[in-house]
């Protein structure tokens, strides 16, 4: 049993951490989280250089990890520092789903090296989180295939150089790559809450080649559960990282604000809210651990894990959100101190790939003798 | 026992009701709805319809220009109120500095401050917390200084809401470092025209601008401005915080959001189902409207023991503590219900006039940010913590 990362995880997640220190000041993400781009080109640059989105593709694509624990060391520290750039869309879920789909090995290079982005164009507005309630659809064409539906709040589609987009199809669900010049194309562009962009995406009549298919026909369910998978697995890494940074902030509060001539942190009322929320802390750490340990395994203990870690996040996450602003008093409510904007985009994790009750529920419907998933 | 209203309190509430429907424009009514940013004009302008028909100060007596109404009254109005979705009352003249100058201002403050805040010739706003005194009021330090026939005014008041639209502040000054630290506040009536005053925007976590800073440099502050006795201000401190028990469970916002949540709920689909027939969230939204139903009772049995002129216990710190937490488990399981339409923001979205389209369905833009918002109700007015200080005093009493 070691419970210690290997020692090139260490140095990949010492190395982030230094450059948010020393790269990332808070400012300058909030300015770019709610630029129009929403986010910053040289830190993408940056990010890419210091080998991070690399870290997140397996050897065999092209990258030199790809791993539960590459992608969960990873995304603790994006967490740690509030990172706003589109590594989970890119490098995740829309990457991911190429490298899965195979044949792809130069594209797979330019999204390493930063210099083309994508994104994962799946949930709709009306669907339960379940991959096959989609209302996309593709049609075999003469030349290749055509789109039509709609997509809600895709993350970073706007600067997107293409995107994943799912779709049924006679096969069931089959992923494509949608360039973002693509006539039938269009987005509705807005900020979100937590910093960083999303569009809702309208496919009319998008007109597809034939290779724009990712993987075969039909091949999307197995597809998006890997990537969903591994995507639900970075959100609550980066949870962790933001409840950690939330932890920090809020003991120090504690240890300096004074009132009634004592650091608040003397009041045994505080000092039990603060202990709970370091218990709960590491259940979430632990929680990550179980997901990250048995996401590259397919089957039902690694979509229980996952569930698992979703669960807990949602949960611990709200109370470490709440508890942290409630403690602070009026400093946590402003927009100058770091606290609320770690909280905020701490709370709208949960408003991404399955909710606290989703997961709940697929949790328990994976625990059933049939293993029926749609609870 | 007989939890009903009687019938003149029952024709009083439809004649509110009625009132509301006639005089509410829907255009006003809409905005806070919505969620919108409501302007300066807007707020004045619904004062001076409540000011017209004699309504705008519900808890004044009526010699001095209010309604003289029952607690219960109170509380059926700010329940239609809120039902209607009228613009809440700004409180901070009628509510927090009204009481105080009726029960201890001078005749001559009475005459003055008093008319100007029922036709809006003044906004008032709160001069209280302090960067160091916050939970820890009486502690605070902004000094006044006697000096002739004025007091000289230094120090920092914060989270002064709405202070952008005042002209003048009710501030708690130390007047002397002797004794106890209660014992050497006032409580002073301060001009914001005054040279020497600077007002600066504190901006919120998501975004909004509703609070500030306020800065006093030698201030210069006529001496009748004092309401009271000098060094009494801690007394007359405690009165307004303690005074407004009939709103404080915020019963008629619960409500109203109570029926939002419920419309979202059976609007939105997961899994092909309605959020509302899901058993997770039908259980979260069933615990939280039996939380308020109880609350409700117990308001009405705090406000009916106060009819009968009972002398004030805990029940307003207890009110406060539930009151806040079901508004804001209610703003939590809204912004639940819109799963990924949470985190769209767009900033003129809130601003009167906007007519760009909408990112999902229509109810969904203001809610984020008003979660994000309402988590100041545990916090000001002495926050859920202070406020189970005070219940634990009285109740255990060491």
């Amino acid at each position: 049993m070691d419970f210690e990362h290997s020692d090139e995880r260490k140095m990949l997640a010492d190395t982030l951490d230094r450059w948010v220190l020393q790269d990332y000041p808070l400012a300058a993400r909030l300015t770019a989280g709610a630029s129009e781009l929403g986010y910053a080109r040289d830190k993408w640059a940056s990010l890419a250089e210091l080998g991070v989105i690399g870290a997140l593709f397996a050897e065999e694509d092209g990258g030199f990890g790809g791993h539960g624990f590459d992608l969960s060391v990873v995304f603790q520290s994006l967490g740690r520092g509030l990172v706003v750039e589109p590594l989970l869309q890119s490098g995740v879920l829309g990457g991911g789903a190429v490298a899965l789909g195979g044949g792809q090995a130069e594209l797979i290079e330019a999204l390493i090296s930063g210099e083309k982005q994508t994104a994962l164009a799946h949930f709709e507005a009306s669907d339960g989180g379940e991959i096959d309630a989609i209302e996309a659809v593709a049609e075999k064409t003469r030349d290749g295939w055509r789109l039509r539906g709609q997509k809600a709040v895709v993350r970073s589609a706007a600067s997107a150089d293409f995107l994943v987009v799912s779709a049924k199809s006679a096969a069931g669900v089959s992923l494509f790559m949608v360039p973002s010049d693509n006539g039938g194309l269009s987005l509705q562009t807005y900020q979100t809450i937590d910093g960083g962009s999303a569009s809702e995406v309208l496919l009319d009549a998008v007109d597809l080649p034939t290779d724009a298919l990712i993987g075969t026909e039909g091949q999307g369910a197995e597809i998006l559960t890997e990537v969903l998978g591994r995507g639900v697995l970075c959100l609550c890494a980066e949870a962790l990282g933001l409840m950690e940074v939330i932890r920090d902030i809020t003991v120090e509060f504690l240890q300096t604000r004074k009132q009634f001539g004592l650091p608040i942190g003397k009041f045994q009322a505080l000092q039990h809210r603060m202990a709970e929320m370091l218990l709960e802390i590491e259940q979430v750490k632990s929680a990550v651990i179980n997901a990250a340990d048995v996401v590259d395994t397919p089957g039902r203990p690694r979509e229980r894990a996952l569930s698992a870690a979703k669960y807990t996040v949602g949960r611990v996450g709200k109370l470490v959100a709440e508890e942290a602003i409630q403690m602070h008093g009026g400093m946590g409510m402003t927009w100058e101190y770091p606290l609320g904007h770690f909280a905020k985009r701490l709370v709208m994790i949960d408003h991404e790939l399955g909710d606290e009750d989703h997961h709940l529920t697929r949790f328990i419907a994976l625990g059933r003798a049939d293993g029926r998933a749609d609870g | 026992m007989d939890l009903a209203y009687s019938d003149a309190e029952r024709a009083f509430q439809s004649e509110a009701r009625a009132w509301l429907a006639q005089n509410l424009s829907p255009d006003l009514s809409n905005k806070v709805r919505k969620g919108l940013h409501l302007s300066k004009a807007d707020m004045e302008g619904w004062h001076a319809t409540l000011n017209a028909k004699g309504w705008l100060a519900n808890h004044w007596p009526v010699d001095l220009g209010g309604t003289g109404w029952s607690p219960v009254q109170q509380h059926l109005f700010e329940e239609e109120c809120c039902a209607a979705y009228a613009p809440r009352i700004v409180p901070f003249g009628l509510s927090m500095l009204g009481p105080v100058l009726i029960k201890y201002g001078s005749q001559a403050q009475k005459d003055h401050w008093l008319p100007r805040i029922l036709d809006g010739s003044d906004w008032w706003c709160q001069g209280y917390s302090e960067p160091g005194a916050g939970s820890d009021l009486a502690s605070l330090q902004t000094k006044a200084v006697r000096d002739g026939d004025h007091y000289v005014v230094n120090g920092q008041k914060t989270w002064t809401t709405l202070g952008q639209f005042a002209n003048m502040i009710f501030c708690l000054v130390r007047t002397s470092s002797e004794g106890k630290k209660q014992e050497g506040i006032s409580f002073l009536l301060i001009d914001m025209e005054t040279p020497g005053v600077e007002l600066r925007p504190i901006h919120l976590l998501e975004g909004t601008h509703e609070v500030n800073d306020v800065f006093f440099t030698d201030v210069r502050v006529p001496v009748e401005n004092l309401v009271g006795e000098e060094n009494k201000g801690w007394t007359y401190a405690k009165f307004l915080l303690g005074y407004e028990r009939a709103g404080i469970a915020g019963v008629g916002f619960s409500n109203a959001a109570l029926r939002e949540l419920k419309t979202i709920a059976n609007d939105q689909m997961r899994a092909g189902r309605k959020l509302a027939d899901d058993p997770l969230f039908a259980a979260r939204m069933a615990r939280v409207e039996i939380e308020l139903e109880n609350m409700k009772t117990t308001n009405l049995r705090v406000l009916s023991a106060a009819a009968k002129g009972g002398a004030p216990g805990p029940e307003s710190s207890m009110l406060k503590i539930k009151g806040s937490e079901i508004r804001q488990e209610l703003d939590s399981l809204k912004r639940r219900a819109i799963g990924a339409y949470a985190a769209p923001f767009v900033p003129d979205a809130f601003e009167p006039g906007f007519n760009g389209p909408n990112i999902g369905p229509d109810y969904a833009a203001p809610i984020a940010q008003q979660y994000f918002n309402n988590r100041k109700i545990s916090i000001f007015g002495g926050s859920n913590e202070i406020q189970k200080n005070i219940i634990s005093k009285m109740i255990v009493g060491l």
